[in-house]
C-alpha cells in the first residue's frame, strides 16, 4: 500500500508528511508532483500544507487547476481517502470536494501554536481511532484558516454531522469554531490543524498519529 | 479577431469580515483622516482578450471572473468590459 503526497511548487508540509508517515509509522509513501497524471497504485491521497504557487490569487486558487487534482477529484469520487491539511485544506474546497472557503484570521496574525480540538468522528473514516467529544492537541500554523461558508451551508454541515473538528478556543474566528470538515460519504477530511506535527512524542505530542494510522486499516 | 479590453473588480461579500480592511482603517484613523466608516479591499484585474466579437469576449471574461478571479463563496465580481473592439 502505497500513500500518495501531492507536491505543489510552494509545498512545504510535503517532507514532514513522509516522515510521519514513514517514519513514524512505517507506511509507504510516493511524492506526486503537480503534474503528474497517475494515481496507479496509490491507496490514499494526502494534500500537505504549504503556500502553493505562493498563495498567489487566493490560497488553492492556481493549485485547483493542477493536472494531478484532475485524478484526486476523480479518485476522491470513487470513494478514494484524501486528506487535506492547512493549504490542502484551502485547496480541497477551492476545488470544491469541500464546502466553504478558508479566509484571512479575524485578527490578521499568522497563529503558529499548539490548539486544542474537540473531535466528533461520525463516519469520516480518517478520524475513526478518536471518541466522539474526545480532547487532542494538534500545532496551527496559518494566517488564512477562518473557515466561511453561507448560513445554509453551515446548516447542512451541522445537520449532516460534518464538523469534525472544532478549536476547544477559536483562534481565527472560524464559523462554528470549525477546524475541520469532512465529506457526506466521510472519505474527504481537511483541517487547519498539522496532524503530521504531531506524530512524533519528540515533537511534544502525539495525538495526530491516530489520523493518520486509519491508513493502516487499508493495508 | 480584435483585442477586447476589460476590468475585473473582486471584492469580498459584504457579509465577510475584511480584516485587513479594518487594520487600514484603523491606520487611517491614526494617520488622521476622520469620516472614515468603510473601507473595504479587493482586487482589481487588467484583462486584454482576444475574440472574435464582443459576446465572444464576454463569456470568455465571465468564466474567468466567476471560476477563476473570484471565488463566489466568499467574493462578488463586476466585470467592465470596454466598448467597442480595439485593433491590436
Amino acid at each position: 500500500m502505497t500513500i500518495g503526497i501531492i507536491v505543489f511548487p510552494g509545498s512545504n508540509c510535503d517532507r514532514d508528511m513522509r516522515w510521519a508517515l514513514e517514519g513514524c509509522l512505517g507506511l509507504s509513501t510516493r511524492f506526486l508532483w503537480h503534474e503528474d497524471t497517475d494515481l496507479s497504485g496509490i491507496s490514499a491521497v494526502v494534500l500537505p500544507g504549504g503556500f502553493s504557487y505562493g498563495d498567489y490569487l487566493r490560497c488553492g486558487a492556481i493549485a485547483r487547476f493542477a493536472p494531478v487534482l484532475e485524478q484526486v477529484h476523480a479518485f476522491a469520487e470513487r470513494g478514494g481517502p484524501v486528506l487535506g491539511i492547512c493549504n490542502g485544506f484551502q485547496v480541497l474546497t477551492e476545488m470544491g470536494l469541500l464546502p466553504g472557503a478558508l479566509t484571512r484570521n479575524q485578527h490578521l496574525h499568522f497563529i503558529c501554536e499548539p490548539c486544542e480540538l474537540i473531535v466528533q468522528p461520525g463516519s469520516c473514516s480518517w478520524l475513526q481511532g478518536y471518541n466522539n467529544h474526545e480532547r487532542v492537541t494538534f500545532p496551527i500554523a496559518h494566517g488564512e484558516g477562518r473557515y466561511q461558508a453561507d448560513a445554509d451551508t453551515l446548516k447542512q454541515l451541522q445537520d449532516q454531522g460534518q464538523i469534525v473538528l472544532r478549536y476547544a478556543s477559536n483562534p481565527n474566528g472560524s464559523a462554528h469554531d470549525i477546524a475541520g470538515i469532512c465529506s457526506k460519504a466521510g472519505n474527504v477530511l481537511g483541517l487547519m490543524p498539522h496532524p503530521e506535527r504531531a506524530c512524533d512524542p519528540a515533537l511534544g505530542g502525539s495525538d495526530g498519529r491516530r489520523l493518520l494510522s486509519s491508513l493502516l486499516a487499508l493495508a | 479577431m480584435a483585442i477586447y479590453r476589460a476590468n475585473v473588480q473582486v471584492s469580498l461579500r459584504p457579509s465577510v469580515l475584511d480584516p485587513a480592511g479594518e487594520a487600514t482603517r484603523a491606520a487611517a484613523t491614526r494617520l488622521g483622516v476622520t469620516g472614515l466608516v468603510k473601507l473595504r479591499i479587493g482586487r482589481s484585474v487588467e484583462v486584454e482578450l482576444e475574440a472574435p466579437d464582443a459576446e465572444t469576449a464576454r463569456s470568455q471574461l465571465e468564466l474567468l471572473s466567476d471560476r477563476l478571479l473570484a471565488n463566489p463563496v466568499i467574493e462578488d465580481w463586476q466585470l467592465t468590459l470596454a466598448t467597442g473592439e480595439q485593433q491590436p
